[in-house]
């Protein structure tokens, strides 16, 4: 059996409060939200946190507040954020990416604010204690190579999140709360440099609130590529979110990718080519073969990479011509 | 990696693995043999110090008939290669043990088992105790799938451990460890060549199957042999040769899973029966209807046919789908397959040699009317317990839940040899049947005396004993029972079964003889994204010979339980290796369908009525998995045109195959041994058993 390591756990009831214990105890105390993902990879010893500072205790972190915009609370579950009629009804792809995250269980466990902030993933990583001893350890957890990547000074761990890609499409912030005050960042500034310093948030920082600008006008998806839909993570999530003009040309477009790379990649080269284009299927095909560049899966996730690179180029093709209105060419439905 | 090399009993687990931390290993290295290929090139490093030679483990070679000739008189030849990945069963349930020494000095182990009797007599082996002195419990198990079928070290580990610290010991899998274990399916490289006449006759077969055994022998050597036992029970082969070759490597030790042996070379076959008809135009259905085998055939290799429902399996399965009228008309990117099959009902010989029965089965009435039915059988979900019950309620005309049953304790059951082979419904179903027809005898006879009846117009149903010429002459079961015991003292029974004679007599022929063979046909229908390569599997119809369905609910949940873990083993499953390391050893990284990923799936019983099963009863716990595999690969070539001829079929290999950019599976380079030539049997002569040598797994 795999057992927790022991940890003290507290549960305090704000987030400064939160964020104060987070700074006393450094890197002995991690936060804590639905636990889907730090409770497995405490059992296999990724983290071995002395104490645990609970967040779902803090007030108001659960709601979902729309008016002009959408606020979501970091501690709002992903079930009740994919099954929210107004999330559904003016934010759908924040709606469909927590939906498709992961299994029912999880998602009535696992939060908003877990989902942005989850760690990043690497077969080589998510293994066992006595597996990476096998190996000597990847730099990620108590080694010095990337196993993956073994010429890199970098970790190639994955970015997994569903949510993420879409936030950044949509243009989304974020509520991060220190011991002495809060500031508020782009999702897309969220993001760090590799796979291991996977966040800019601070440790200490606890994560509140996801604002979410109005959207209305835009067409906006999210597509995920995974073994299983039933459970898997992504081993490819592409967020599209376009706004066209009177004259059906694209005005603005986001292209955003999800775990193909240690961060969310945005597809800046197509977005840049889409302005101003009509989103026909010539165009769309030209966009994705630009798009999908910047995808650097490797051997550390399922299926074979050079499959889930040439992936990338498809689903973005699929998912614009889905916001266009175009046949998708998906597999159709079965009839039964 | 994975191997267990040390263990450490303590009073809580986290100070057992701090000690597990302290325990100081030398190894001298060695390469890692990870493939076939380079087991068989680095014959110099060898893993065992036995088999024949290198890494070799066991190689064997048998003609039966002269298949030169045969292809010397063929209209067509055909070749193909085919590569099937290694799997793992996947239980729910990890293993799991406690041993646990009693103030009487003697040993009790409680394990998730297949098999209680083999556990129990590794134990005395190895712990060099009498065996009347060790009880081995299976408890009631979360899966096992062949997979819980050897002896382990775990239970070797909680025995030896209890006796030691005075206490009971236990140890649990996880589940990354369950992966280790393995003895699952084995990677098999296989090549096919058959002979045709222009209208479909087959005139000869010879088939090649080079095994990926893992680190040890596990059943190994009845895996080799099943590669190339079940090949001739389903079509007219006359002449069939057949050459494995079991290889060892540093990777988990495969073993018996579902099927053992045989979903690997049935994937081969049927695939290689769809191409062969392809090239002649001939319709797969009428081949595969026009060259079943007919009741009673003996095939070249000497395997004897009773029943035989696999006409009907094919007809029905075909009609229900529609399959003639869908295949290459359903239009682009989808398409239908279809695939049949056979399996054993249970292996004629145990695994080691013996005289005695596989199973036994004892009964105890008491004065109340309860029945109590003891057998060495294990449930390991898929329903044997209630078989029991169904079995000994229909005979004495009491109803099931008037009955207890108690299995699988060494101590307290007679001998039944496992949940394994397929063997249970038929074998402890036949101990059953007539430890109850025992029992009924002074029950009967009593009641007679009783009603003023002659015995032979009884009957008995509902809890009553009746004269079936006048069914208001009657009393109550439980009343019977009592005027028996004054009568006759008290109620006891005991039933065996052991399966016929085979009347194959080559050494080698333990592997393949089963009191009746079970078949199958699937149609399978799906879905293919020529863009993507992903394949979805629309709609599953299985059509399954189980001889009688006893209880069709059971029935039904084995022949969809065998369809589900086929599509994973087609589509998702394999035991991926990387830096000598199992890759992915845990339940979310390596890929199994979930419920959510299931097709809807019609079952079709078919009852042939078997004359060696109780009711005419077969197997159905194995045999639904083998046409799965094929019938979706023949499908994908209806979708999109394409050939994989590898398992799994993966998005990659099917864009791969679009772009004309698949390479297809090649043998390894390697000499089979020196042929055995089998002699036909002598017309008429008595049938004698096989030589002990032969049982499967006696040699490893």
């Amino acid at each position: 059996m795999l057992r927790l390591p022991p940890f003290r756990y507290v549960a305090p009831r704000t987030a400064g409060e939160a964020a104060r214990i987070l700074a006393g105890h450094g890197p002995e105390a991690m936060a804590v939200a639905g636990g889907t993902d730090l409770f497995p990879n405490m059992k296999r010893r990724q983290f071995t946190p002395r104490l645990l500072v609970g967040l779902r205790n803090l007030e108001g972190a659960s709601g979902v507040q729309a008016n002009g915009g959408l606020t979501v609370g970091a501690l709002a579950t992903l079930s009740a954020v994919a099954a929210s009629p107004v999330v559904t009804a003016r934010w759908p792809a924040v709606a469909r990416s927590a939906g498709l995250v992961s299994s029912p269980p999880l998602r009535n466990a696992g939060t908003m604010g877990g989902n942005l902030c989850v760690d990043t993933r690497c077969n080589y990583y998510n293994q066992s204690e006595s597996w990476r001893a096998s190996i000597g350890y990847c730099m990620k957890k108590d080694g010095e190579v990337c196993l993956v990547a073994p010429g890199s000074d970098k970790c190639w761990a994955l970015s997994s999140s569903d949510t993420a890609p879409v936030m950044i499409a949509l243009g989304a912030e974020v509520t991060l709360v220190g011991p002495s005050g809060e500031r508020r960042i782009a999702v897309s500034d969220l993001y760090g440099p590799d796979g291991i310093a996977y966040l800019t948030k601070r440790p200490e920082e606890v994560l509140t609130a996801i604002h979410v600008p109005d959207r209305s006008g835009w067409a906006t998806t999210y597509r995920k590529v995974r073994r299983r839909g039933s459970i898997d993570f992504p081993v490819l999530g592409v967020a599209v979110a376009v706004r066209r003009g009177a004259s059906r040309q694209v005005e603005e477009a986001r292209i955003v990718l999800g775990a193909v790379h240690t961060a969310p990649v945005e597809a800046a080269d197509a977005e840049e080519f889409l302005r101003g284009r009509p989103l026909d299927p010539e165009t769309i095909e030209m966009a994705a073969g630009i798009a999908y560049k910047p995808a650097k899966p490797l051997d550390n996730a399922d299926l074979a990479y050079a499959w889930r690179k040439r992936m990338a180029r498809i689903e973005v093709a699929r998912a614009l011509r889905e916001v266009a209105g175009l046949p998708t060419g998906d597999l159709p439905a079965i009839a039964s | 990696m994975g191997d267990p090399v040390a263990a450490v009993a303590a009073l809580d687990e986290e100070t057992a693995e701090e000690a597990l931390k302290l325990v100081e290993v030398d190894y001298e290295a060695m390469p890692a043999l990870m493939s076939i290929d380079e087991a068989l090139q680095r014959p110099d490093a060898r893993i065992h110090d036995y088999g024949p030679r290198g890494n070799v483990h066991k190689e064997v070679s048998f003609d039966f008939g002269d298949v030169e000739a045969g292809f010397a008189e063929a209209d067509h030849v055909r070749e193909d290669t085919f590569f099937f990945e290694g799997n793992t069963h996947l239980p729910m349930e990890q293993h799991a043990a406690v041993g646990s020494r009693g103030p009487d000095g003697k040993l009790t182990v409680w394990s998730s088992t297949q098999t209680p009797h083999y556990v129990h007599r590794a134990l005395a082996k190895v712990l060099e105790m009498p065996a009347a002195h060790i009880r081995v419990i299976a408890c009631p198990n979360g899966g096992g799938f062949g997979g819980k079928s050897d002896p382990f070290s775990h239970e070797i580990v909680v025995a030896k451990l209890s006796m030691k610290a005075g206490r009971p010991v236990k140890v649990t899998l996880s589940r990354e460890e369950v992966f280790y274990c393995h003895r699952g399916r084995h990677p098999v490289a296989m090549w096919v060549k058959t002979g045709l006449k222009k209208d479909g006759t087959i005139t000869a077969m010879h088939f090649r199957s080079v095994l990926d055994g893992g680190a040890y022998g596990s059943y190994g050597v009845a895996s080799l042999y099943y590669t190339g036992a079940l090949q001739t029970v389903t079509y007219r082969i006359p002449r069939y040769k057949f050459e494995g070759v079991r290889v060892f490597t540093n990777k988990p030790p495969c073993g018996p899973k579902r099927g053992h042996g045989t979903p690997q070379p049935r994937y081969a076959l049927e695939c290689h029966v769809d191409k062969f008809c392809h090239d002649l135009g001939l319709d797969p259905v009428r081949w595969r209807i026009e060259n079943a085998l007919s009741p009673g055939a003996i095939t070249a290799n000497q395997m004897q046919v009773r029943t035989i429902g696999l006409r009907e399996c094919l007809e029905r399965v075909v009609e229900r789908s529609g399959f003639s009228s869908k295949r290459g008309r359903l239009g682009a990117g989808r398409g239908v397959g279809l695939a049949a099959s056979a399996y054993i009902s249970g292996a004629g010989l145990p695994i080691y040699w013996n005289a005695m029965p596989h199973s036994g089965v004892q009964i105890k009435v008491d004065r109340g009317g309860g029945v109590a039915v003891f057998c060495g059988s294990t449930d390991i979900g898929q329903g044997s317990d209630s078989v029991l019950a169904y079995v000994v309620a229909e005979e004495l005309g009491i109803l099931p839940e008037d009955i207890r049953v108690m299995t699988a304790d060494t101590d307290l059951t007679p001998v039944d040899l496992g949940s394994y082979s397929s063997r249970v419904t038929l074998m402890t179903g036949n101990a059953a049947l007539q430890a109850a027809r025992r029992v009924r005898e002074p029950i009967f006879a009593a009641a007679a005396r009783k009603l003023g009846v002659p015995v032979d117009r009884l009957r008995a149903a509902s809890r009553r004993i009746f004269d079936a010429d006048e069914p208001s002459r009657s009393l109550s079961f439980a009343e019977a029972v009592v005027l028996a015991e004054s009568e006759f003292g008290t109620l006891g029974s005991v039933g065996s079964y052991t399966p016929p004679r085979s009347i194959a007599r080559w050494k080698g022929a333990g592997v393949g003889p089963t009191p009746t063979y079970s078949y199958s046909a699937c149609v399978v229908e799906l879905s293919a994204d020529r863009e993507t390569g992903i394949v979805r599997v629309d709609k599953v119809w299985i059509a399954h010979d189980v001889g009688r369905s006893i209880n069709p609910l059971l029935v039904i949940g084995q022949v969809e339980g065998s369809v589900y873990m086929g599509l994973g083993e087609v589509l998702m499953e394999e035991q991926a290796f990387r830096k000598g390391r199992h890759k992915i050893p845990s339940m979310l990284d390596y890929k199994s369908p979930t419920t959510l990923e299931m097709p809807p799936v019609e079952s079709i019983l078919v009852e042939t009525l078997d004359p060696e099963g109780p009711y005419g009863a077969k197997e159905c716990g194995q045999g639904p998995l083998l046409p799965v595999i094929p019938a979706v690969a023949n499908a994908l070539f209806d979708a999109l045109g394409v050939r994989i001829d590898e398992v799994p079929i993966t998005p990659e290999k099917v864009v791969a195959a679009l772009e004309g950019r698949l390479r297809g599976p090649r043998m390894p380079a390697l000499t089979y041994p020196q042929t055995v030539v089998v002699p036909p049997l002598a017309p008429g002569a008595p049938a004698a058993p096989p030589a002990p040598a032969a049982s499967p797994g006696g040699s490893r």
